[in-house]
């Protein structure tokens, strides 16, 4: 306690000291503009301009495509992506000698991926560890070996499934959570659709009352499989709009329940708070039974630390890697779940409605040898 | 504000002589910066200018006392640290390659200077090396000589080009353009109704011809925007167009064409400071393809370390123009070179913590804060109370200390903080009356015993507090009696222009202050006048006869009179007055 009351103190300390500052800085520059320089943004109205203003056109309630061929198609497109990974290691790999500028290269490769520094020299080593105990030197055993390791990193044993069946009478409630700009709203979306494909009925939530034309965004996915989509106003509370979202799919009957919340950048304390409270909020009506924390390929480091605050605010239970289609690796995935032990469920691959397929580590793995 | 067109805050002037870290910024900031260390002096043994990069460094440098010259081994090691930290903060790896060779190159030249120790010379040569490419070619938006300018805003999904043209809009309405924004991000649903509310909120007018979701001609909307704004004299141009990625050749073929129909004067990739190795692969692909002349990045609001920065900067040659740093309108900045520098190598951002400071507390507080401090006011627990909930709504204490210079040694301390830790704090504030906040001694057995029920906390906690308090006004007693600055060698001019003011200010309303030397180094040397030099205040006990509250009144107020230069008159004033 004494110890952390220092800390406390400390921090006061500093912070007294910064507004003292910002506050003399900010007299002194009013003094030096003088009383009257405050703009004034003159009120004229944009004038906004569009010739035709009509409703976009829903497209007719859809059949989504079923979900049975797409790891094929998740197989094809990471072969695309990830190739280069596999194919360099593998190169490196059955080289004759295997000295440390090699090792050097290889390191490389995988940091390229944006696996990270931790995972990285933990497969490292794992590799140099067996290829010296079992003197590997052709490519065929080079690639079993590699292939063994990443799926350790990626960890097979995890349970992927997504929680969206539940035993009592209610429907199943899940929350998709992430940063902006990540694929949120496509995701649901797109989710929406598997399950739709599944027989199940869903009633969206768009509790993304921040970002302009969210609401609407997920309404013409709600319209094109025919699912009901609960909005607020804009500005209006997003807890607010879930309750009512999950009140509905209880009234509804429906089976589940999907909420799209805002994105939010990890460091901002009030809207971290805000998700905590659209959680806490909901669950007074249904327990949540899935929270689904976004995460884009092309994220670096930073997925690892956003990962990590969204965990401790909503405690994340799985994770959908988006746009897996570009030139991006995911990497950071790995180094996700092995820190929270939370699993990756679902993948983005494209833009394309039916672009959602399960995670599934074997062919994740494979894609990255081909 | 107006004139100095992207000012986040009143704050801001923009120097940018590159060097330290916090050289170029704030006015205030280097006070701050001193007063922190002066704060922090007594928790932090041989403050280091640099953390994470340099405390690692420094355990390389161990061995190093001595010698004349780096070696070309300790040079190695260094440069692998290096690398290990810029692979962290998602530089790109054929970019750290790079750039490690360049670092190694002029690290092995090097004299071993005198002032600064080996690994933080190195530091200061990597910090050198990355604002030269940082800020090598950093320039103002181009503006067509016949209007309209337009600028074309490319980059992958969900890297902020909608959220961006809205915030660019708004800058140059501000600036006294008249800029148009048009729609021709057809792809994403509803992409343009968030556009049509977005310049709803910016004030601008747009031109949306297509209803978007996967309808209409991006082409022909760009190429009818660009008539249009002939047409209806708008001077500035901003097209938005769809996410795409790299590798998408039909998209990027539309791309293209839409480039050709507009002819932009700007074509700005727009890159999200998250993003990781892949930024290399984009910024290639989008350059090659249609040409960028200049690069945004986007939610610098985070805390990614923002490599790509470097990754982009490097392999296309292009300037960054703008950093986007919130989701309000107004949350565009000027690209600062060196700030970047020293987040990319996690150097205690001072500046971030500034600007987080000035969102956690609106200007009404923090002039009252600098109104007691210029008037001598007590620092009351009230006062502390305040600070601390702003210190809440900051983040995590962990985070906000991590931000510091110098901190590296206490990190580890600080790891395991538990933020409640505040509540708890806040709470045995709070179940005091306001007497007792104003003044601590007041606090008998019966009214500690009586707050600790309030709080819900042990006695001893309460008595914890307070001795605290007691303790650390002592020690800025002594430290202000001592005079001088410890633990701050190699500090460079403290002075800076707007610490000058405040004591110009201080100097007009004392009469006294005038005779005070304007070089802050004499000045430290001087014995401050009209203030005593041994025990300072011993006036500032309350007309009770009990000592004043306090820690962080002394602590503050100290160590800002320390470094402000004192305010002889206002103490007085104040003293007389109580």
């Amino acid at each position: 306690m004494s110890n952390l009351l220092e800390y406390v103190l400390i921090g006061v300390g500093i912070l007294a000291a910064i507004v003292v500052v910002v506050g003399l800085a900010r007299r002194a520059k009013a003094r030096e503009l003088g009383p009257s320089t405050r703009e004034v943004i003159s009120p004229s109205a944009p004038s906004t301009v569009r010739p035709d203003q009509v409703e976009p056109p829903l497209d007719q309630v859809q059949a989504p495509e079923p979900t049975a061929g797409r790891l094929e198609r998740l197989r094809s497109r990471l072969a695309r992506s990830n190739s280069a990974l596999g194919q360099g290691l593998l190169a490196l790999l059955v080289r004759d000698r295997l000295d440390a500028q090699t090792w050097d290269e290889v390191e490389e490769t995988l940091l390229a991926s944006d696996l990270g520094v931790g995972p990285t020299q933990e497969l490292l080593a794992a590799l140099k560890r067996r290829t010296m105990a079992e003197g590997v030197s052709d490519a065929a055993s080079a690639r079993a070996l590699l292939r063994a390791e990443l799926l350790a990193l990626v960890d097979p044993t995890m349970d992927r499934r997504l929680a969206t069946h539940t035993d009592e009478n209610r429907p199943a409630v899940v929350l998709v959570v992430g940063v902006n700009g990540t694929g949120k709203t496509t995701t649901t979306g797109k989710l929406a659709r598997v399950l739709v494909a599944d027989g199940r009925t869903v009633v969206l939530g768009a509790a993304d009352t921040f970002r302009a034309a969210a609401a609407l965004q997920l309404q013409t996915w709600g319209g094109r499989v025919g699912a009901q989509v609960i909005t607020g106003a804009e500005g209006a509370d997003p807890a607010a709009v879930a309750f009512d979202a999950v009140r509905a799919g209880v009234e509804a009957g429906a089976d589940v329940v999907l909420i799209d919340t805002a994105g939010r950048l990890h460091t901002k304390t009030g809207l971290m708070d805000e998700l905590g409270k659209v959680k806490r909020v909901v669950e007074k009506q249904a327990p949540v039974d899935e929270v689904l924390l976004v995460l884009d390929a092309t994220t670096g480091q930073n997925g690892l630390r956003q990962a990590q605050v969204f965990s401790e605010v909503v405690q994340i239970t799985g994770i959908v890697l988006t746009k897996l289609d570009g030139t991006a690796k995911g990497g950071i995935v790995v180094a996700v779940q092995r820190e929270l032990g939370v699993p990756v469920k679902l993948v983005g691959l494209g833009e394309g409605a039916d672009d959602l397929a399960p995670f599934d580590p074997e062919a994740f793995v494979d894609a990255l040898l081909d | 504000m107006g004139s100095n067109g992207l000012g986040v805050a009143g704050v801001h002037h923009r120097r940018s002589s590159p060097g330290y870290p916090w050289d170029c910024v704030v006015p205030g900031a280097r006070e701050a910066v001193a007063t922190w260390r002066f704060a922090l002096a007594p928790f932090v043994t041989g403050c280091s200018l640099f953390t994470s990069l340099s405390d690692r460094l420094a355990a390389t440098f161990k061995n190093l006392r001595g010698k004349g010259r780096l070696t070309e081994a300790d040079v190695d090691a260094t440069v692998r640290e290096i690398r290990t930290a810029l692979l962290e903060a998602d530089v790109a790896l054929p970019v750290v390659r790079e750039f490690t060779a360049r670092v190694r190159e002029r690290a092995l030249g090097a004299e071993v200077s005198k002032a600064l120790n080996p690994a933080q010379q190195i530091v200061k040569i990597v910090h050198e090396e990355l604002v030269g490419i940082l800020g090598g070619q950093t320039r103002r938006l181009r503006l067509a000589k016949n209007p309209p300018t337009v600028i074309l805003l490319a980059g992958l999904q969900g890297a902020g080009k909608t959220t961006l043209a809205g915030k660019l809009a708004q800058h140059l309405r501000e600036a006294g353009h008249q800029p148009l924004l048009v729609a021709a991000d057809l792809q994403r649903p509803n992409a343009v109704d968030q556009l049509m509310v977005i310049a709803e909120r910016a004030g601008v007018a747009i031109h949306a011809p297509e209803p978007g979701n996967g309808v209409g001609d991006p082409v022909a909307v760009a190429r009818g925007g660009v008539e249009f704004a002939k047409a209806k004299q708008y001077d500035v141009v901003i097209v938005d167009t769809a996410g795409r990625l790299a590798i998408d050749s039909e998209l990027m073929d539309q791309l293209r064409q839409v480039r050709d129909a507009v002819q932009p004067d700007e074509t700005l990739l727009v890159v999200d400071a998250m993003i990781g190795q892949d930024a290399v692969q984009t910024a290639v692909a989008f350059d090659e393809s249609v040409g960028i002349d200049g690069v945004v990045l986007s939610k610098l609001d985070g805390d990614a370390r923002g490599g790509a920065a470097l990754s982009v900067v490097t392999v296309t040659g292009k300037p960054i123009l703008f950093a986007s740093v919130g989701e309000k309108m107004s949350d565009l900045e000027t690209f600062h070179p060196d700030r970047m520098a020293s987040r990319i190598l996690d150097m205690g951002d001072v500046l971030s913590l500034i600007e987080s400071a000035e969102r956690a507390f609106d200007s009404e507080q923090t002039a009252r804060m600098a109104g007691k401090v210029a008037s001598g006011d007590d620092f009351t627990l009230e006062d502390f109370l305040e600070q601390m909930m702003g210190l809440k709504k900051m983040g995590s204490l962990t985070k906000i200390l991590g931000m510091l210079p110098g901190m590296g040694e206490m990190k580890a301390q600080i790891e395991n903080f538990d933020d409640n830790e505040l509540d708890r704090v806040a709470a045995i504030i709070r179940s005091m009356t306001p007497a007792e906040r104003a003044d601590h001694s007041i606090l008998n057995g019966s009214r500690r015993a009586r707050i600790a029920r309030g709080a819900g906390v042990e006695v001893s906690a309460v008595n914890q507090l307070v001795d605290r308090f007691v303790e650390a006004q002592k020690m800025m007693r002594q430290m202000r009696a001592g005079g001088g600055m410890p633990g701050m060698p190699g500090m460079p001019g403290m002075g800076g222009g707007k610490r000058a003011k405040a004591k110009q200010k201080a100097a007009v309303k004392s009469g006294k202050g005038a005779k005070r030397s304007g070089n802050p180094a004499k000045r430290s040397i001087e014995p401050p006048q009209g203030q005593p030099q041994s025990q300072p205040q011993p006036q500032s006990q309350t007309p009770s006869g009990l000592p004043d509250l306090s820690a962080l009144s002394g602590r503050d107020s100290a160590a800002l009179q320390a470094q402000l230069g004192e305010l002889p008159a206002e103490f007085k004033g104040l003293l007389d007055g109580r």
